[in-house]
């Protein structure tokens, strides 16, 4: 029977199928941060169990760290704790630990794919939802529980239930300005937040094809945010072509045999799915979000909905029917595993290039690596930011979920390229905006909400 | 978790309530699983006096009823502990977030999905009566309302997950107890990975 690509990853990792139980099933690679695994980690030890293969779990500090420039670890006392627990608890169980300063610390969906370790047809999982990002490489990822961390930790495995497939189509061509980002957001406006709840979502057609893999990465992330289990691209040359010489991907004859196998890694022809979606992209203008959640993305020539929410209006300070280009921001983010590789810095450089920051509105440009910071660094990035009157910071979460020192102050509004405009979720009574980099530079230089077209 | 939970309900009638709302970043920074309770909707709590887990008469409601997409956004844990931690034992809604309905059932939080309608119904009921009382049998996987006439619903709940439920039993048991399997299909399977660690 012809299978799609999630069925063919999935029917690889069933260890054990019983009638009556959930599926035993493989986790290949496990990702671990501060912020979520202490809990499992002391499970371990009460249950007295040991690590099952710790050569397949790598683990960083990216949520609570502080990205400030001369940074030394966290600012409050209880991330602290959390990062020394989790450096003791590496050390103890014997997990590599990508620490500050390693050249390899990160946040956590950059520095797998970075490193190498993300690889097609393989199964990812870590505390954090945003897993989904290494789906860009026909993996399956997704996010877990801290219960479910001390499972794989102990065990290598989970117990799941099969998920349903879902195809989504992007039909048309990419205008000017229009980025992963916006595809992404578009989907989430169309489907709504919980439109994909219970699914693991395939991407295809020609659009996804010609993207890069920073752009797929963009695409896989937000698949949660539409409800989705995970979120995948099956893998080609543009996936091999990044992954070869990376640390830990295979050389010699084991690349050969790697490819050979990743290169059946496809949807079958005539497979199917239980739902099959198309975005029309044609003709469509760069995406921002309006209210307070993701699915509230509107176009930036557009106008808030007259039937908007008002609970969310009223959160937002804003009016039905309103124009949403010309709104001021007080704050801009450019950051998170969204949009915090170098590709996005570069997209973002171009608009700030012989620009300034509009007066009274700060920007926090924060790479998602120390890699990526190395990078833009080398090509002058942090002078164009700098000299705009941007904050060029070290790579960390930060303002995306405001767990470190890090916010968006009360009542402040905020252009963010993170994937998350929740209540209060960049600091309390935080406003916040999503769009992509460009549109977020735009915002930035401008003072407020601005069509990025406009500034070309 | 007891195979009957009777208790009068919390209503939170707002859809698409996220993890975020449930518990604010700002209170991740711990390395325990107690003590999250008092900071449950932190958020809403705050900018809403009549926020309802504010209110005095719903502060020992065990059931918590709600509208659809219950628990997306973050997979935070803590969600489920603050919930669990604050009394919260059952939560009612039209659908649920897939993690957030995972990291319940491992915290002995029963989610429970009813039709939309009779959520609706619930609320109704409770702003008509000011309060209303439900008992949840597990077993019987029934919700009633105790003396009313045609006041249940049925709902579902996989088989093995009940049992979970109802003996205090975790997943790390039956993974364990099948750790022959695990190591053998580990050595077959171990051919289709191909990143190393080791060399970091």
């Amino acid at each position: 029977m012809a299978r799609n690509i999630i069925q063919k990853i999935w029917d690889e990792h069933v260890v054990v199928s019983k009638d009556g139980f959930p599926d035993v099933f493989a986790i290949d690679l496990h990702l671990i941060h501060e912020v979520t695994s202490p809990q499992a980690f002391e499970m371990l030890r009460e249950k007295g169990l040991r690590f099952h293969v710790s050569g397949r779990a790598v683990a960083t500090i990216d949520h609570n760290v502080s990205t400030a420039v001369n940074r030394k670890i966290a600012t409050d006392v209880g991330s602290q704790k959390q990062i020394t627990a989790l450096r003791g608890n590496c050390a103890e169980f014997g997990v590599k630990l990508m620490d500050m300063d390693s050249g390899r610390q990160g946040i956590v969906h950059v520095i797998g794919p970075e490193l190498g370790l993300t690889q097609p047809g393989i199964t990812v999982v870590c505390g954090d939802s945003h897993t989904s990002t290494h789906g860009a490489f026909g993996a399956l990822a997704f996010g877990i529980g801290t219960t479910e961390v001390g499972h794989v930790m102990a065990t290598g495995c989970l117990l799941q239930e099969k998920p349903k497939t879902m195809k989504v189509n992007f039909v048309g061509r990419m205008g000017e300005c229009v980025t992963a980002k916006d595809l992404i957001l578009k989907l989430i406006s169309q489907i709504g937040v919980s439109g994909a709840r219970g699914y693991v979502i395939e991407y295809c057609g020609e659009v996804v094809r010609a993207m890069s893999m920073d752009e797929r990465m963009t695409i896989c992330n937000m698949s949660i945010e539409c409800g989705a289990r995970a979120g995948l691209i099956a893998p080609d040359s543009v996936t091999f072509e990044y992954m070869m010489g990376r640390e830990c991907a295979p050389v010699g004859e084991k690349w050969n045999e790697a490819v050979k196998y990743w290169k059946s890694l496809r949807s079958d022809d005539g497979a199917e799915y239980d739902r099959v979606v198309d975005v029309e992209i044609d003709g469509m203008a760069p995406m921002v979000t309006w209210g307070f959640n993701p699915g509230q993305g509107i176009e930036v020539t557009g106008s808030i909905p007259k039937d908007a929410d008002a609970q969310a209006l009223d959160y937002v300070r804003l009016k039905a029917g309103q124009a949403i280009e010309g709104v001021t921001v007080d704050y801009v983010f450019i950051g998170s595993c969204t949009n915090a590789r170098l590709s996005d810095l570069r997209a973002a450089a171009e608009i700030f290039k012989n620009r300034k920051v509009a007066k009274g509105v700060i920007v926090y440009i924060v790479p998602g690596s120390e890699d990526v910071m190395k990078q833009a660094k080398s090509e002058g990035l942090d002078q164009i930011f700098e000299g705009a009157g941007a904050l060029f910071r070290n790579p960390g979460c930060s303002m995306c979920l405001a767990m470190n020192e890090d916010k968006v102050p009360e009542g402040k509004r905020c252009a963010s390229t993170s994937n998350r405009n929740f209540v209060g979720r960049q600091g309390k009574g935080a406003i916040t905006h999503l769009m992509s980099p460009i549109m977020a530079a735009a915002a930035a230089v401008t003072g407020k909400i601005t069509d990025v077209r406009k500034l070309l | 978790m007891k195979n009957i939970i009777k208790s009068k309900i919390m209503p939170l009638p707002r859809a698409d309530i996220d993890t975020d709302l449930i518990i604010p970043a700002d209170f991740l920074t711990t390395t325990d699983k107690k003590g999250l309770g008092e900071h449950v909707f932190a958020r809403l709590r705050m900018m809403e006096g009549n926020f309802p887990f504010n209110l005095k008469k719903y502060r020992d409601a065990k059931i918590l009823v709600t509208r659809k997409n219950f628990g997306c956004g973050s997979s935070r844990e803590h969600a489920a502990w603050a919930l669990k931690d604050w009394g919260i034992e059952v939560v009612i809604a039209p659908s649920f977030s897939d993690i957030f309905f995972s990291n319940a059932m491992k915290n002995g939080i029963l989610p429970i999905i009813l039709e939309e309608k009779v959520v609706e119904w619930i609320f109704e009921e409770e702003k008509e009566k000011n309060g209303c009382e439900l008992e949840v049998d597990l077993v019987k996987q029934i919700v009633k309302i105790p003396g009313k006439k045609d006041g249940f619903a049925m709902f579902a709940i996989d088989s093995y997950r009940k049992e979970c439920l109802l003996k205090d039993m975790d997943d790390m048991d039956y993974l364990v107890s099948q750790m022959n399997e695990i190591e053998k299909f580990d050595k077959k399977h171990a051919a289709n990975i191909f990143f190393d660690t080791k060399v970091l």
